[in-house]
């Protein structure tokens, strides 16, 4: 059971909580949550970072990765909600909230799918601060923490 | 009828456009993806088919990523050209 968004407007992380905590309905122990924040470049103006995505498509990305986390975990209920569109420092841009039974899987989870979505989901990044802007691209690091969640397996 | 091509985020820039239609030739019930490779060269010049050939790009038709270049196309289908993805 999982309720996955994407949205230009900002989100609540007590609002998501509570909407998730009522769908529980005492079958989980454990909640793991992710937030990602626009962090400040300090370039020689103000930073922005706009992301864009491919609508149908990213959501099916984001589908299928918390559907391979169900398989490897047993959840109770996960939320995902990522923005897009124009975004300034401290503000926030994704949140992965994820309920089991115990602890480790909610925490292992929650890890798979951020991993994940920083390098298998279609979103496009690009970050400018005054005059200079460029696109961003998953980093090596990025890339080796979803490879090895991914061949991880269960 | 025709083939929707996207373009997205840098490859949108290099090529100055996020949607270009192909026309699928009278009588034809569709055309392979290299054929589509050709129009798009004669359509945005070499610099721009450079950009959407370069390794890390990434095809998807009718929003599924494909693998190689033999892939039949049909009017009505929707083509995008994905440069390297970085979400969360």
């Amino acid at each position: 059971m999982h309720d996955l968004r994407i949205q230009t407007e900002d989100f609540s992380m007590q609002a998501e909580w509570e909407r998730l905590r009522r769908r529980l309905a005492g079958d989980a122990g454990a909640v793991a949550a992710f937030v990602g924040l626009v962090r400040d470049l300090h370039g020689d103006g103000p930073t922005t970072l706009t992301l864009e995505h491919y609508p149908g498509m990213t959501e099916k990305g984001i589908a299928a990765i918390v559907e391979e986390a169900e398989r490897r975990w047993s959840l109770a209920a996960a939320t995902v909600v990522h923005r897009v569109g124009r975004l300034r420092p401290a503000e926030q841009i994704v949140l992965v909230l994820t309920a089991s039974r115990h602890r480790a899987e909610a925490l292992a989870a929650c890890a798979f799918i951020i991993d994940c979505l920083k390098t298998e989901a279609v979103f496009w990044k690009k970050e400018s601060a005054g005059d200079a802007a460029r696109w961003v691209e998953a980093t090596g690091e990025d890339l080796k923490r979803a490879a090895k969640q991914m061949s991880a397996g269960r | 009828m025709v083939i929707r091509v996207l373009f997205f985020a840098s490859l949108r820039e290099a090529v100055g456009l996020d949607l270009w239609e192909c026309r699928v030739p009278e009588g034809a019930a569709g055309m392979r993806l290299d054929a589509l490779l050709a129009a798009l060269r004669q359509q945005l010049g070499a610099a721009g088919h450079c950009a959407l050939t370069a390794e890390n790009v990434r095809i998807a038709v009718n929003q599924e990523f494909i693998d190689g270049k033999a892939v039949e196309l049909r009017a009505g289908d929707e083509v995008a050209f994905l440069p390297p993805v970085t979400g969360g």
